[in-house]
């Protein structure tokens, strides 16, 4: 059974080692899709629809067309179709310089006959609103309804209830290098991209297709990427039209979407609003549960979250619809639907526990069935001094007033199969490791040399890794689902495992010793059973001449495991003068199975809770209903933390196995309820729509005095 | 029917509104912006046109010629810029992100100051020492800030990175020992959306008394 052996017996698995790309990253040379200046390059742009709802008359593109230095310009939808969203792309531009483009695209004249909108889901769920879907009545997708016992029997059990609405808006990804492509035709049938993309085979696969050319001819490079948390797998539109361009051109475009693009298009996290009535027994056992929702996806669907959320409940019962409005369509955003649920859930959880007047700890343990869990609530608590918290919520009289919370999660990320790799063993002693993943930030890249190094006894310097780029034939998946170290982990140490056994087969009449007896240590080879037999790995490696060892692997399951579970403690400071709220210090315990590299992963968990940490209290795309329009698309308006919102965070890498499981999604999770919780025990008033800002604060804070 | 009302009761102005669709209302009506440099330059409409100029800037220590127009940015030039020479210029560490003033993405060093590139015309940055974060390290010796972030990894996808650490260096130029208030203040104008700060608090301690 394949292993990744004993702590005690690890160099490099499970410590702290620094980023391959962090040279790279600091001094400036990562080059990123945005960053690529190809010869003779030009810029392409896309003029997108500022009206929510249109039927497009006419589109006239000749005066783009004969401005000087436009080199190309093609409309993007014909006559007589509807634009269903702000942002919608409408035609595009390849011009020598972004701002000839620019100019460019003020010179497209587009007529437009407009149709009603509707961009909140109050106004899409109104009676007599415009219908915005054909497929869907009154705007809702039919309901998706779950089961479970009988709530009936659960309330007449209930010796407590609660009935509360919970709301969480939308959330827009924020990538910092914004979707786009760099598109090259080497010739007819060759196509090369680069792309800021989470899944370069998915993008490569999508634009043969789309384009009619063997897979093996197309290319796709995502060397350094800025940043995705879901958004970033197919091309979009954007992608096609960059490659159209360069097409019609016969010139390298470059196409990026703008900072406003990418909060109207690049995809969002759902809005949810849940009406939840929920009841426990005397002695703390949650018992009905019983929830009507909804959340939009803009004019797509896939507006789910989770509910009831991690807590055992016998009697559930669970109804969500999709509602449609004129907004741009979600996309999956870091833990799709559980952010969102286990806010309305570990708030729901302290409701209960208050009417119980029990502990909010000591109410998840009776009802949590999770083992990890269990342990995490004594480590947490501890950590963040639950003793000290505030025995009375909102008691006191100080203007500014503390509380404590928590929350929980849980996530998948056991990786699986479609990875290839390969580990190759040159006669001068150097290694490589080429596999078709993509670091996007998370350090896969550095997880792969560490893999191969402990494996022969080398540095994590000395293992050159090749990864993003199509061009080897090495598929493997696209980055989502915490899966990328779950699914390449396996299959590199496979691979390294393989290409050392090579190499003990070749050395062994060497060393004349079996091939069994042989074992690396640092930088050597030596035969167990006689160390004074050792050869340096150059030594041995030598031996190989003018060949090479080159080995693939295999994706073995019992070095991966499915299951993260997660808890997160909060304190927070509210000034009840001026409803600000101050998060002081977040304790994440994060469940990572074998964190392969310890540094990395904390940084991970640290990046999970800050993006917890904006959607609690700082992110909400806002609508404006009459003219259909995104309010604050933006990075001034639409807020995301900064310095001045970073607490004391303590990152809790939860080692309870080793067997590697991805981290990217959870530690998101538990952060705004935790946050929700601990402003609830500061003040004594329940905000339950998110963000938790001043004015719902002051506003609360009003209503109870 | 309010909707019907309201529909034809702006359809001739919103109508031509959507003539600039994308653009608002003034800018449909603004004739194409000066196109000088190009071959058809003097297409341009009398009153349009802002005089090309070709500046000299030094950058890193180096002195770079680039044609410029009055409204071509700083980071335009160092992203994009060709010198007259017909070579890019191809600093890209840093980064156009929010296009506005408000990420530091794309922060290099003015005379010793941190500055948003995206916020300076390449015409005001003439006669000033201009310092990107391809230009902090000597050699191969980093600076002190780029080994403390390499150390603290912090840096995820590394998108903000080089604005944090020419924004860190500009506030070890200034204070020396930074507290962690005076570090958040400093570091005020910079975005990550990975989530690095506490790793770059604690890089920019370590690099502390090291400028």
């Amino acid at each position: 059974m394949a292993s990744w052996g004993e702590a005690s017996e690890s160099r490099l698995i499970g410590k702290r080692v620094t980023r391959l790309s962090g040279k790279d990253k600091v001094t400036g040379k990562a080059k990123y899709t945005f960053d690529i200046n190809e010869p003779g390059m030009l810029y392409g742009r896309i003029l997108r629809s500022e009206t929510a709802h249109a039927t497009v008359m006419g589109i006239d593109l000749s005066e783009a067309e004969a401005l000087p230095g436009v080199k190309a310009v093609i409309p993007l939808i014909e006559v007589g179709n509807k634009l269903r969203y702000q942002g919608q792309e409408i035609a595009a531009v390849a011009a020598e310089t972004d701002d000839i483009a620019k100019d460019a695209i003020r010179l497209i004249h587009v007529d437009l006959e407009e149709l009603p909108h509707v961009v909140t889901e109050d106004d899409a769920m109104a009676e007599g609103a415009p219908q915005i879907r054909e497929d869907w009545a009154n705007n809702q997708s039919e309901p998706n309804v779950r089961e479970d016992g009988d709530i009936n029997t659960g309330f007449d059990e209930a010796a407590v209830e609660v009935e509360a609405t919970y709301h969480t808006p939308v959330q827009t990804h924020v990538c910092l290098e914004t979707h786009g492509h760099v598109a090259k035709w080497e010739d007819e049938q060759n196509l090369t991209v680069w792309a800021s993309t989470q899944g370069v085979f998915g993008v490569r696969n999508d634009f043969a297709q789309h384009f009619e050319l063997p897979a093996n001819q197309v290319r796709v490079i995502t060397e350094h990427m800025g940043g995705g948390f879901g958004s970033k797998f197919g091309p979009g539109i954007e992608g096609r039209t960059a490659v159209e361009l360069a097409r019609i051109t016969g010139k390298a475009v470059k196409l990026m979407l703008t900072r406003k693009a990418e909060h109207l298009v690049a995809g969002n996290r759902p809005s949810m609003t849940q009406q939840v009535r929920a009841g426990a027994t005397s002695d703390g056992r949650l018992i009905a549960y019983d929830m009507k929702g909804y959340g939009t996806g803009g004019i797509s669907s896939g507006a789910g979250f989770t509910g009831p959320y991690v807590y055992h409940v016998p009697n559930s019962r669970a109804e969500r619809v999709n509602v449609a409005v004129n907004a741009g369509n979600q996309r999956a955003m870091r833990a799709p639907g559980h952010p969102q649920g286990a806010f309305a859930m570990d708030s729901l959880m302290d409701e209960l526990a208050e009417k119980l007047g029990m502990d909010p700890v000591e109410f998840r343990r009776i009802n949590d069935p999770n083992e990890v869990r269990q342990a995490q609530y004594t480590l947490g608590a501890q950590e963040i001094g639950w003793h000290r918290r505030n025995s009375v919520p909102g008691s006191g009289t100080s203007v500014k007033k503390r509380g404590m919370g928590v929350g929980s999660g849980q996530w998948g990320g056991g990786g699986g199969r479609g990875t290839e790799a390969r580990v190759t063993i040159n006669a001068d002693g150097t290694v490589e490791a080429v596999t078709g993943t993509q670091d996007i930030g998370t350090g896969i890249r550095t997880v792969i040399a560490m893999i191969v190094a402990e494996e022969f006894g080398l540095e994590t310097t000395d293992v050159r890794v090749k990864v993003g780029d199509s061009q080897p034939g090495l598929p493997s998946g696209g980055s989502g689902g915490s899966q990328t170290t779950p699914s390449v982990a396996p299959v590199i140490k496979t691979a390294a495992a393989a290409a050392k056994q090579k190499l003990f087969e070749r050395i062994a009449p060497l060393l004349d010793a079996p091939v069994g007896d042989l074992r690396v240590g640092t930088g050597t080879i030596y035969v167990v059973s006689d160390r004074t037999k050792t050869i340096t790995w150059k030594q041995a490696t030598g031996q190989l001449g003018m060949e090479s060892i080159s080995e693939g692997g295999t994706w073995e399951e019992d070095l991966r495991q499915n299951g993260a579970a997660g808890t997160q403690f909060a304190e927070v400071e509210i000034d009840t003068q001026t409803g600000a709220i101050r998060v002081i210090k977040i304790v994440a315990v994060q469940d990572c199975g074998l964190a392969i590299n310890r540094l990395t992963t904390e940084s991970q968990v640290n990046g999970g809770v800050i993006m917890g940490l904006g959607q609690a209290i700082l992110e909400e795309r806002f609508m404006d209903p009459v003219t259909g329009r995104m309010l604050n698309a933006n990075l001034e308006d639409y807020k995301v933390p900064g310095t001045f919102e970073i607490p004391e965070i303590k990152s809790i890498v939860f080692d309870t196995h080793r067997k590697v499981t991805g981290v990217g999604e959870p530690p998101c999770i538990p952060t705004p309820g935790a946050i929700a919780n601990a402003v609830y025990n500061a003040i004594g008033v329940r905000i339950r729509s998110l963000p938790i800002t001043p004015d719902k604060i002051l506003d609360a804070l009003a209503e109870k005095a | 029917m309010p909707e019907k009302d309201k529909k034809q009761g702006t359809n001739i102005s919103r109508r031509n509104f959507l003539k600039g669709v994308g653009t608002g209302t003034v800018a449909a009506t603004v004739a194409p912006s000066v196109l000088i440099g190009s071959e058809k330059a003097a297409d341009a409409q009398a009153g349009d046109a802002i005089a090309n100029a070709t500046i000299e800037l030094t950058i890193n220590g180096k002195s770079y010629q680039v044609e410029v127009e009055a409204r071509t940015t700083l980071l335009t030039v160092l992203r994009d810029g060709i010198d007259t020479g017909g070579n890019n210029i191809d600093l890209t560490g840093a980064k156009l992100i929010c296009d506005r003033g408000e990420c530091g993405g794309c922060t290099v060093m003015v005379d010793g100051k941190s500055v948003y590139a995206c916020m300076m015309l390449a015409m005001d940055a003439q006669g000033k020492q201009l310092t990107t974060v391809e230009g902090l390290a000597d050699g191969d010796d980093l600076h002190p800030v780029q080994e403390a972030f390499i150390q603290h990894d912090a840096l995820m996808c590394g998108f903000c990175t080089p604005g944090f650490i020419v924004s860190s260096a500009a506030l070890l130029n200034e204070n020396a020992n930074p507290t962690l208030e005076e570090i958040k203040v400093g570091l005020s104008g910079n975005t990550c959306r990975c989530g690095t700060y506490p790793f770059i608090f604690d890089a920019v301690k370590t690099a502390s008394g090291k400028v």
